[in-house]
C-alpha cells in the first residue's frame, strides 16, 4: 500500500505562547511534531506493518517543517517530502489543503492520505475535510479504529453522539483521534537514521500549482484575557463541614 | 443579508450548538434554516420556535445518516438555488466538517469556531482562539459567502418561542455518496461532555484511595483501576445529582480507568460549562487547554500547590475521597433532593 502521512511542527502544547508586536511567540520553548500527526504517522506505520507498503511524510512549511518530517522519520516512515517555497508566507489552512493535495496527486497511486485532527496553533481541524473534497475522496475524519479489507476500509470515526462505522472505497483521507493508538517512541536507530536523512524540497512549481491566494484576512492577534480569580479555600472542620460549607458557597454562586 | 443556518441533528434530534447559531444568525437579521436527514417534521417545528423565519428541509432516506459527500453536495446546490450571503455552522463534528468542505465547493474561506462576532456593514468579523486558547486572533473572509463555525456555549442561546412556526421548502437531497454508514455504538449515555452545564472531572487521584479493599485475585495495576472505579462511580453520583456529566483527564483516561470519550484537554474534548468541579486532577497546561473556558471552576486536591488552583474560583484542600460523598450530600440537600 502506498501510504501518505500529513504532518506539521508546532510549538510544544507547553509553550507559553503569547502575542509581541503583533506576532505570536513562544520564546525558546521547542517546536515538535504536532501531537495529533503522531497519530497520523503511527496509524500509517501500523498499516504498512499488516499490509506491506511504504510511508511518506509531507510537510508544507519552511525550515522549520524538518522538525516534524525527521520525527516521523525516526518513528519509522520510509520517506519525507518537504513542500517549500519562498511564496508561502502566512498561507492559510485552506492554501495547505490545496497543497497537500497537488503533492498528494504528483506522488500518484496513493492508498490512504493520513491527518492529524486538527494542528495545535491555528486549533483549525478543516484541512483533512478540504483535500479529501479537492481529491473528490471519501473523508474518514476522527477516526479512531481501522481496518482495511482489500481495497476497502472500515473505519469508528468519533463523533459527538459515540461512535459511526463507515465503510469506504480506497483511495481516502483518514484523520485520526487519540484512542487511535498510542504513537510508538522513536528508536536510537530511527533517530539515528532520520538525522541523516536527506530530504527533498519541492517547490510549488514542481508540484504544479499556482501560490494559493490566501482566502482569510488577519486583523489582529490579541493575548487571550487572564483571568482574574481569586481562590477561595474552603478550610476548618472535617470532610462535612467542608463539604456543605464548599456547597453553600458553589450554590450560591447561581451557576447550577 | 441572506443568513443560512445549519441546524446540526443526530436522527432528528439537534444538536444545542445549533439554536446558539440561530440565535447568533438572528443578530445579523432574517434566519433561514438548513435541516438535512430524515423524518424531520418535528426538528422543523421546533426551530421555527427557536427563532428560525423559514426553513430549507432535505428530508430523504438517502440523507438518514450523516454523510459528509453528501450533505456537503445538498449544502452546494442548496446555496447555488438559494443565494447565500452567511452561512453559520454550530463547530461540531460535523458542522466543523461541512463548513470546510463548504468553503471548497462554493470557492471561499470558513473561519471555524468563533467566539465573538463582529458585524461591520457586510463584513463579518470573527474572534477565535488559536494556540489552544493562549491566543486569539480576529479575522475576517473577504470572499461570499462568509463561512462561520460558531464555538458551542460561547454564545447564548435563545429561548424558545413555544408556537411560533413558519414556512418549510423542501429541498432535494444531493448525490455523490462515497461512504456508507454501517451502523453506530453509543457512548455511555447521559449528558454530553461538550453540551453540559456542569462536569465533575476526576484525574490520577481518583485511584488514590487505600482505604477501599479490591477483591484479593487482583494483581497491583488491575486493583489500582478498580480503585478508581470506585472513585468515578462516585463522582457519576455527584454529577447525577447536579444534572451533569463527568469528564477525566488525560491520566486517568491513559491508566485505563475510563474510556477516552471522557477526557477533556488538548487532545481530548473542548468544554466550557458553567461550572467544572475538577477532583484529583493537578491542572496541566494541556489540561486547562481544554476546559479554561469553564465559568467557574473549583478544586479538590490534597495538593495546596497543584495549578488547578490558579484558575479556581474555589478550592478544598484535602482528600477528595472523604470529600466528595460529603459533597453529595450536600448538594442534595441544599438542592432539596
Ligand atoms: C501532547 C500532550 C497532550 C496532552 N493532552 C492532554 C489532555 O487532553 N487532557 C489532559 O488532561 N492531559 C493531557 N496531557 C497530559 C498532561 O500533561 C498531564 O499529564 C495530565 O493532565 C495529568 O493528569 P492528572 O492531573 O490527572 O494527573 P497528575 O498530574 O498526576 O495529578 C494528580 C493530582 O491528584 C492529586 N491527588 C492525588 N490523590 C488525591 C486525593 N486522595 N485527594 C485529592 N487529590 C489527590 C495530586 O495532588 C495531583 O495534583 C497531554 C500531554 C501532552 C504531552
Ligand atoms: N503545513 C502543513 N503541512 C502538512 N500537513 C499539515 C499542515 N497543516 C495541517 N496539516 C495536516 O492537517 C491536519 C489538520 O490541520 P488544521 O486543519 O490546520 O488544524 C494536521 O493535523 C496535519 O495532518
Amino acid at each position: 500500500m502506498k501510504l501518505v502521512a500529513c504532518v506539521k511542527t508546532t510549538p510544544d502544547t507547553t509553550a507559553a505562547v503569547k502575542v509581541e508586536n503583533g506576532k505570536a511567540t513562544w520564546g525558546d520553548a521547542p517546536l515538535v511534531i504536532n501531537p495529533w500527526d503522531e497519530y497520523a504517522v503511527e496509524a500509517a506505520l501500523k498499516l504498512k506493518e499488516a499490509n506491506g507498503g511504504n510511508v511518506t511524510v509531507i510537510s508544507v512549511g519552511g525550515e522549520e517543517a524538518r522538525i516534524a518530517l525527521k520525527h516521523a522519520l525516526a518513528m519509522g516512515a520510509d520517506d519525507a517530502v518537504l513542500i517549500s517555497d519562498p511564496a508561502l508566507v502566512g498561507v492559510d489552512p485552506q492554501a495547505v489543503a490545496h497543497i497537500l493535495t497537488a503533492a498528494i496527486q504528483k506522488l500518484g497511486g496513493v492508498d490512504v492520505a493520513f491527518f492529524g485532527r486538527q494542528a495545535i496553533d491555528d486549533d483549525s481541524g478543516t484541512t483533512p475535510a478540504q483535500a479529501a473534497r479537492l481529491l473528490g475522496w471519501p473523508a474518514l475524519t476522527l477516526v479512531s479504529v481501522i481496518k482495511v479489507d482489500g481495497r476497502s476500509l472500515r473505519v469508528e470515526r468519533a463523533i459527538e453522539e459515540g461512535r459511526q462505522i463507515v465503510t469506504a472505497k480506497l483511495p481516502a483521507v483518514v484523520s485520526l483521534v487519540k484512542d487511535s493508538g498510542e504513537p510508538r517512541y522513536p528508536s536510537f536507530m530511527g533517530i539515528r537514521k532520520a538525522s541523516k536523512a536527506e530530504i527533498p524540497t519541492w517547490s510549488l512549481s514542481q508540484i504544479g500549482i499556482p501560490v494559493p491566494a490566501a482566502v482569510i484576512e488577519h486583523v489582529t492577534l490579541i493575548n487571550a484575557p487572564v483571568r482574574e480569580v481569586v481562590c477561595e479555600l474552603i478550610t476548618g472542620g472535617n470532610p462535612q463541614e467542608i463539604a456543605e460549607h464548599l456547597a453553600e458557597k458553589i450554590l450560591g454562586e447561581k451557576q447550577l | 443579508m441572506n443568513t443560512l443556518v445549519y441546524i446540526d441533528n443526530f436522527k432528528g434530534e439537534a444538536l444545542p450548538a445549533s439554536w446558539e447559531a440561530v440565535g447568533v444568525g438572528k443578530t445579523l437579521g432574517e434566519v433561514t434554516g438548513l435541516i438535512f436527514g430524515s423524518g424531520l417534521e418535528a426538528l422543523a417545528k421546533t426551530a421555527f420556535e427557536y427563532g428560525v423565519d423559514e426553513i430549507l428541509l432535505a428530508d430523504d432516506v438517502s440523507l438518514a445518516d450523516y454523510r459528509a459527500e453528501v450533505y456537503a453536495t445538498t449544502l452546494k446546490q442548496v446555496c447555488a438555488d438559494q443565494g447565500c450571503d452567511v452561512l453559520l455552522f454550530p463547530s461540531t463534528s460535523r458542522g466543523r466538517e461541512l463548513a470546510a468542505m463548504a468553503a471548497i465547493d462554493l470557492n471561499t474561506g470558513v473561519l471555524v469556531d468563533a467566539v465573538a462576532l463582529e458585524a461591520n456593514g457586510d463584513k463579518l468579523t470573527v474572534t477565535r482562539p488559536i494556540y489552544s486558547g493562549k491566543v486569539l486572533e480576529k479575522v475576517t473572509c473577504s470572499l461570499k459567502p462568509q463561512i462561520i463555525t460558531l464555538r458551542g456555549r460561547a454564545f447564548p442561546k435563545p429561548a424558545p418561542q413555544p408556537g411560533k412556526t413558519g414556512p418549510v421548502k423542501k429541498v432535494a437531497a444531493g448525490s455523490g455518496a462515497l461512504t456508507t454508514v454501517d451502523g453506530y455504538t453509543t457512548s455511555e449515555g447521559g449528558v454530553s461532555l461538550t453540551d453540559a452545564n456542569i462536569i465533575v472531572s476526576g484525574g490520577r487521584g481518583m485511584a488514590e484511595n487505600p482505604t477501599l479493599q479490591p477483591p484479593a485475585d487482583l494483581d497491583a495495576k488491575q486493583a489500582e483501576i478498580w480503585r478508581a472505579q470506585q472513585g468515578f462511580a462516585m463522582l457519576k453520583e455527584m454529577a447525577d445529582v447536579l444534572g451533569g456529566a463527568v469528564g477525566a483527564s488525560r491520566a486517568a483516561v491513559d491508566a485505563g480507568y475510563v474510556p477516552y470519550a471522557m477526557q477533556v484537554g488538548q487532545t481530548g474534548k473542548l468544554v466550557s460549562p458553567n461550572v467544572y468541579i475538577a477532583c484529583g486532577i493537578s491542572g496541566a497546561i494541556q489540561h486547562l487547554a481544554g476546559m479554561r473556558s469553564s465559568k467557574m471552576i473549583v478544586a479538590i486536591n490534597k495538593d495546596a500547590e497543584a495549578p488547578i488552583f490558579k484558575l479556581a474560583r474555589y478550592g478544598v484542600v484535602g482528600d477528595l475521597h472523604q470529600i466528595i460523598p460529603a459533597l453529595t450530600v450536600a448538594f442534595k440537600k441544599g438542592l432539596g433532593k
